[in-house]
């Protein structure tokens, strides 16, 4: 489905990642972990076209992307973004028909009911300002506004982030379920526990490199990991 | 010499006071047109369009050019030059000032005062400073609504300022277009991830500050002069309405723009022509203090 290779990147002179392979199949639940500030968020902006490549490549589908983020929604390559960036001076229903603003469009009425299904507190208010939301609704809002481009493959930047822990334990659990529904998911996390037990595989990236990768089992069994991330 | 403002009230009978307020509402609502491009750009882009009055004076320019080579009626070249004046805008924001701002917005700003002052000059070498004016039939031509008597240009100028803000409306709450123009006002990244095109929007938002200006030329020719500097008053009075409608506001610049109407004509009559626009920087002066944010604008 996703297939990066050798990606480097970063801001003005500054390298940030410094060569990333990294690939999601079909159907999988890839965990893309690492603590602040080693690259995950820059990681995606590539991914999605806002930033420039210095080298390597990004095949999505079976194609290169050409790096605008025009070509990767198209592609069906859809971020949802740390800080969930909904439009809160609209209301739910016109973000959501945002969500299909460049693909999907022909199928927005059907799309929205796939949503309200999924999310249906957001039914009931489809006129609320997005800016009014709770920070757990606006993180529905800004899945569900993915949803509406119909993914290939969705990536979900820090989900979990700034919700109390029965929400990130609701968030996992949508994963989880929209990954059951056939969806791909790329899940880039700061949360290690929550992300290892629902993802197939796992890449850890420290300092703009993959420093450890595999199945999610072999990888929270891992003793490095265990004294780095999660202090056993 | 000493005048008695209580007297100079009471000196004027209801009539006058309340015609003059109408003339200012129909006068102001020119304005508020004005005001609408420069309010929309600043919503969008976060950055002045200096070339804003330059570019009133070309519509009007190009409005007096029609009647005078062609005869074509003011009102007539409208429909012309709305669509022209809204392709104008978008050509220069995709093609020239976004490329020459190099992805930094605050860039915008200086290259829309280049424009400006180029607009200008331009204007200078082939017009001359001369001032220029059509006449028309319906230049002094009154309506009479009962007791009151009205400018015919101003109400059809009201009327058409009253059309211009229902298609906006429409544009801006109905279509997906307009739904992308207000989601890169407050969220530029999370609508690039939509696939929304930030460049296309600007382009957008200018064009359609322009086809405003094109619509206002047609409007303001008939009672109105135009010389290559005609664009800074009304930019002053348009740049008050958007600070007291609240910076960015769509409704603001409408009902700030009718509000300094009135305020220039009451005024006008109890100050006398000359300091009649002594009202209106009163008031920029009254909000910056009281209220920064202005009637319809959210903190920053």
């Amino acid at each position: 489905m996703l297939d990066v290779k050798n990606l480097r990147t970063g801001y003005g002179g500054v390298e940030v990642l410094r060569g990333i392979d990294i690939t999601v199949g079909k159907g999988e639940i890839v965990a893309v972990l690492g603590a602040n500030g080693v690259g995950k968020t820059t990681l995606n902006k590539a991914l999605s076209g806002l930033l420039k490549l210095t080298g390597g490549s990004i095949t999505f589908d079976g194609k290169p992307l050409d790096g605008s983020p025009i070509a990767a929604v198209e592609a069906g390559l859809i971020q949802v973004p740390e800080g969930r960036k909904i439009f809160p001076n609209m209301s739910i229903l016109e973000n959501l028909e945002l969500g299909s603003y460049r693909r999907g469009r022909a199928n927005r009425a059907r799309n929205l009911e796939l949503v309200f299904s999924t999310f249906p507190k957001l039914r009931q208010r489809i006129e609320q300002m997005a800016g009014t939301l709770s920070g757990g609704e606006q993180q529905m809002l800004a899945i569900g506004r993915g949803m509406m481009a119909e993914p290939k493959l969705l990536i979900l930047d820090e989900p979990s982030l700034g919700l109390s822990p029965l929400l990130v334990e609701e968030m996992f659990d949508l994963v989880k379920r929209l990954n059951a529904e056939g969806l791909p998911i790329m899940l880039v996390e700061q949360n290690v526990v929550q992300s290892l037990e629902i993802a197939s595989r796992a890449y850890i990236i420290e300092n703009g490199l993959v420093t450890m990768s595999g199945t999610a089992a072999v990888i929270s069994a891992d003793p490095e990991l265990k004294r780095a991330y999660l202090g056993l | 010499m000493q005048r008695n403002w209580k007297s100079d009230w009471i000196m004027y009978s209801p009539i006058i006071l309340i015609e003059a307020m109408i003339n200012g509402l129909l006068t102001g609502s020119i304005y508020a047109l004005i005001a609408l491009g420069l309010t929309l750009v600043y919503g969008v882009l976060h950055i002045i369009n200096f070339a804003h009055g330059a570019t009133l004076a070309v519509a009007m320019f190009a409005v007096w050019g029609l009647n005078i080579a062609a005869g074509i009626d003011p009102y007539l070249s409208i429909l012309l030059l709305a669509p022209v004046f809204f392709a104008l805008g978008y050509g220069v924001q995709r093609f020239i000032i976004g490329p020459a701002a190099g992805g930094d917005d605050g860039n915008i700003l200086l290259i829309t005062l280049g424009l400006s002052i180029f607009i200008e000059n331009a204007l200078l070498a082939s017009f001359g400073s001369d001032t220029r004016a059509i006449t028309s039939d319906l230049s002094f031509s009154v309506v009479e609504l009962g007791p009151f008597l009205i400018s015919t240009p101003r109400l059809i100028g009201f009327a058409g300022s009253l059309i211009v803000t229902v298609i906006l409306w429409f544009v801006m709450t109905r279509t997906d277009a307009g739904k992308a123009i207000r989601a890169v006002a407050k969220e530029k990244l999370g609508a690039s991830l939509m696939g929304i095109n930030v460049a296309h929007v600007y382009a957008l938002t200018f064009g359609i500050g322009c086809a405003a200006l094109a619509v206002a030329a047609g409007l303001l020719m008939p009672s109105f002069y135009v010389n290559p500097r005609v664009g800074g008053a009304f930019v002053n009075i348009a740049f008050t309405i958007v600070v007291l409608g609240g910076m960015g506001s769509i409704p603001g610049a409408m009902i700030g723009g009718l509000l300094i109407g009135i305020v220039e004509s009451l005024s006008g009559l109890l100050l006398g022509e000359s300091l009649g626009q002594i009202g209106i920087f009163i008031i920029f002066i009254l909000v910056l203090l009281l209220k920064p944010t202005g009637l319809f604008g959210a903190k920053a």
